[in-house]
C-alpha cells in the first residue's frame, strides 16, 4: 500500500516542466507554424520558383496603395482608441473600486459578444435605412450621407472592438501612478493642469505605447470588419489577400503578401520590444 | 500682542461617525522646530495634512503669517512638503525634481538650474544632479525630496515621517542633516513621527498627540520630566507609573498602592484624599548602599527582588517585584555587576525624580 502510495506521489515530480508544454506545442507546430511554412514556401514557388510575387508587389502602384492604407487606417484606428479610452481608463483609475469594476465589466462587456455580430450591428447601425441616417436626415441633412462601406464605418466598428485593449492597457499603468506624487506635485505649486501634464501624462505614457501598440498590430491584419464595412475601393491587406485566393486562386501572390504583413507585425513587435521589453505589452 | 507665525486653532476631524481630530490647538513661532510625536491613529498627520490642504477640517481654522489658509487650495499655500516615501517624479532627474517648483513659480531656467545647483550643494549632494532617482539610495532620495521642498522658500516646511524607511545608522545621520539644514535655512518645521528618540533630538518643541488631541506641547525636557498625563509618560521614555492618593498636599506625601509613603519635592496642588498617578523614570533610582541603614518604613525607598535583567551595554534594565507590582530601574555602567535574576535589592530615589500626574489630568494644565 505504502509503496503504491509513494510512486503515486513520485510521478509528478518526475514530469519534465517542457513535457506540460508538449500538447500546445505539437498543436502549434501542426496548425500554425507547419501552415505558415507552406505559405512561406508558396510565396516563393507559385506559379515559379523566385522572388517574383514580392517584386510584383513593390512594382504594382495598387498593392503599395493597399499596404499604405492598411497602415493609415491602423494608425487612425489606434489614434482614436487613445482618444476615446484614456479618459475612460483615467476615471476608473480615479473611481473606488467598486466603481472601477463596474466600469471595467461595461468595457469587457463587448468581448461576450462575437465580434461577427458586432460587425453587423454596425451594419444595422449605419446602414441606408438605419438610426443614425434617419437621425442626419431629420437633422436636415439631405441626401443624408452614405455611412456603410466607407472608411468612417469600418474605422468606427474596429475602434469599437478595438478599445477595450487600450483601456486595460491604460488602466493598468494608470492604476499604478502613485498618488503621493500627484499631492507632491500640487505641493510644489503645480496648477491642476500641470499636475496632469507635468507628471500624469508622462508617467501614463507607457500605457499609451503599449495600448496603442497592441491596437495597431492586431488592425494591421482585420479581415472581417473592414471587408464587411469597409470601402471597397480603400482595401486593407487582409481583405485584398481574401480577394486573391477567391477570385483570383492566386496563391503565391497572396501568400507574399501575407508574409510582408506578417513582417510588419514583427518589425513593429522589434521596435517595441527594443525600446520597452516584450514582456511589459500585455500589462 | 504679536500673533504667533503659524496659528492651528480648534481643529476637529470626522470622517461620518469617527472623529479623528477632537479640537487641535497650538501655536508656533517663526523659525520653529516642532514635532507632532504620537502613534499611529492619533490624528498628527491628519493634522499635517490639514495644514497642508489636502484635508479639510471639519470645523477649526489654520493661519500662516496671520493669512487664514482654508480657502487656498494646496498648490498656492507655498508649503514645503516631504513625504514619507520622497514621491521624487520619477520621470525627472534629482535636477529637474529641484527645478519642478521653481518651474511652477515661472522663474526662468538659468536662475532655476543656479538655485537648484546651490540646494544640491546644501544638501551635499552635488555631483548628483543627473541621476535619476531609482538610481539613488534612500538616504538620498530624502535629501533630495528635502531639497525640493526647500528651493523655493516655503513659508513652512512640512515633513511626513520622512525617515521612516531608513535603516537605524542612516536615520540618525539624516536626522542631525535635517537640522543642520533647518537651523541654517531658518524655516519653520513641523516634522511628524512616532519615534519619541528623533523627536527628543531633533525638536525646539514636542506636541504629543493621543487619540485625536494635544495631550501637551513643550520642549523635550519639559514632556520627558513633567509629562502632564500618563499617556505622554508612558509614550516618551521608559517610566514607573504609580497610582496612589494624596496624603499631606502641604508636606508633598502621598501613598502609592504597591510602594508605600513617597515624599515629593514640592507641595501638591491637589486636595488630601485626591486620586494622583506618580511617575518615577527608571534610571532615577539607585541601588541603597549596604551601609545606608533607611528606616524599612521611610519615604522614596523600596525592596525589590529581581526577574528580569536587560543588559544594554551603557546600562541595565532591570525589572523586580516591589510591593505587589513592577519595578523597571536602570542602573549605568558597572553598577549593575553581579546582579543576577532573583536578586534581593533595595534601591532609593531623591523626590526630585517624582513627577505627580493628576489623576483625572485635564491636559495642557500642568500640576
Amino acid at each position: 500500500m505504502l509503496s503504491v502510495l509513494n510512486r503515486g506521489t513520485a510521478a509528478p515530480g518526475a514530469l519534465k516542466p517542457w513535457l506540460l508544454l508538449l500538447p500546445l506545442v505539437l498543436f502549434l507546430c501542426a496548425f500554425f507554424l507547419v501552415p505558415l511554412g507552406q505559405v512561406a514556401l508558396m510565396s516563393v514557388t507559385e506559379p515559379e520558383f523566385g522572388l517574383g510575387n514580392y517584386a510584383h508587389l513593390t512594382s504594382d502602384g495598387l498593392y503599395l496603395q493597399v499596404f499604405l492604407n492598411t497602415f493609415l487606417t491602423a494608425l487612425g484606428v489606434a489614434l482614436c482608441c487613445l482618444l476615446l479610452g484614456y479618459p475612460l481608463a483615467y476615471l476608473m483609475a480615479q473611481s473606488s473600486p467598486r466603481v472601477a469594476a463596474l466600469l471595467m465589466l461595461l468595457v469587457t462587456m463587448s468581448f461576450w459578444t462575437s465580434f461577427l455580430v458586432r460587425t453587423y450591428a454596425w451594419m444595422v447601425l449605419l446602414g441606408n435605412n438605419g438610426p443614425v441616417t434617419a437621425f442626419l436626415a431629420f437633422l436636415g441633412w439631405d441626401p443624408p450621407p452614405h455611412l456603410l462601406f466607407t472608411r468612417l464605418s469600418s474605422t468606427l466598428a474596429m475602434v469599437h472592438i478595438l478599445i477595450p485593449y487600450m483601456v486595460m492597457s491604460l488602466y493598468s499603468v494608470m492604476k499604478r501612478i502613485d498618488p503621493a506624487l500627484l499631492r507632491a506635485a500640487e505641493s510644489l505649486g503645480a496648477r491642476p493642469w500641470s499636475v496632469f501634464r507635468q507628471v500624469y501624462l508622462p508617467l501614463s505614457a507607457p500605457g499609451m505605447v503599449n495600448g496603442a501598440t497592441l491596437v495597431f498590430m492586431i488592425c494591421l491584419g482585420f479581415y472581417v470588419t473592414p471587408v464587411l464595412l469597409g470601402s471597397p475601393q480603400e482595401q486593407m491587406v487582409a481583405g485584398l489577400i481574401g480577394t486573391q485566393i477567391e477570385e483570383f486562386l492566386d496563391f503565391g501572390q497572396a501568400s507574399a503578401m501575407a508574409m510582408v504583413l506578417l513582417a510588419s507585425t514583427l518589425i513593429v513587435l522589434t521596435v517595441y520590444h527594443r525600446r520597452f521589453g516584450l514582456d511589459r505589452l500585455w500589462g | 500682542m504679536r500673533d504667533p507665525y503659524l496659528q492651528v486653532s480648534g481643529l476637529t476631524k470626522s470622517y461620518g461617525s469617527v472623529q479623528a481630530l477632537g479640537g487641535v490647538s497650538l501655536d508656533v513661532e517663526k523659525g520653529e522646530f516642532v514635532t507632532f510625536l504620537g502613534p499611529s491613529g492619533s490624528g498628527k498627520t491628519t493634522t499635517l495634512m490639514i495644514i497642508a490642504g489636502f484635508e479639510n477640517a471639519t470645523s477649526g481654522s489654520v493661519r500662516v503669517g496671520g493669512r487664514a489658509l482654508s480657502n487656498t487650495p494646496p498648490h498656492a499655500r507655498n508649503i514645503g512638503i516631504v513625504f514619507q516615501n520622497y514621491a521624487l517624479f520619477p520621470h525627472k532627474t534629482a535636477l529637474q525634481n529641484i527645478m519642478f517648483p521653481l518651474d511652477m513659480r515661472g522663474v526662468p531656467v538659468r536662475e532655476a538650474e543656479r538655485k537648484a545647483r546651490a540646494m544640491l550643494d546644501l544638501v551635499g549632494l552635488s555631483g548628483y544632479g543627473d541621476r535619476w532617482p531609482k538610481d539613488m539610495s534612500g538616504g538620498q532620495q530624502q535629501r533630495i525630496a528635502l531639497a525640493r521642498a526647500l528651493v523655493f522658500e516655503p513659508s513652512l516646511l512640512l515633513l511626513d515621517e520622512p525617515l521612516g524607511a531608513l535603516d537605524k545608522n542612516l536615520r540618525e545621520q539624516m536626522q542631525i542633516e535635517i537640522k543642520r539644514i533647518q537651523k541654517s535655512l531658518g524655516v519653520t518645521t513641523i516634522f511628524v513621527t512616532h519615534d519619541q528618540s528623533e523627536a527628543m533630538t531633533m525638536s525646539d518643541r514636542i506636541a504629543v498627540f493621543e487619540k485625536g488631541r494635544i495631550d501637551q506641547i513643550g520642549t523635550p525636557q519639559e514632556v520627558y520630566r513633567t509629562p502632564s498625563t500618563p499617556f505622554v509618560a508612558r509614550f516618551i521614555g521608559d517610566s514607573n507609573l504609580l497610582p496612589g492618593t494624596v496624603l499631606d498636599p502641604d508636606q508633598g506625601l502621598v501613598r502609592t498602592e504597591h510602594l508605600g509613603l513617597m515624599r515629593l519635592p514640592n507641595r501638591l496642588a491637589a486636595a488630601a484624599g485626591a486620586p494622583v498617578t506618580l511617575m518615577l523614570r527608571p534610571e532615577s533610582i539607585h541601588l541603597a548602599g549596604p551601609a545606608a541603614g533607611v528606616a524599612e518604613d521611610a519615604p522614596n525607598r523600596a525592596d525589590v527582588s529581581v526577574h528580569t535583567v536587560v543588559p544594554y551595554g551603557d546600562s541595565t534594565l532591570l525589572i523586580g517585584r516591589a510591593g505587589g507590582a513592577d519595578l523597571r530601574i536602570r542602573l549605568r555602567g558597572p553598577e549593575a555587576d553581579g546582579i543576577g535574576s532573583g536578586a534581593a535589592l533595595s534601591v532609593l530615589w531623591p523626590a526630585s525624580a517624582i513627577h505627580a500626574i493628576p489623576a483625572h489630568a485635564n491636559p495642557m494644565v500642568q500640576p
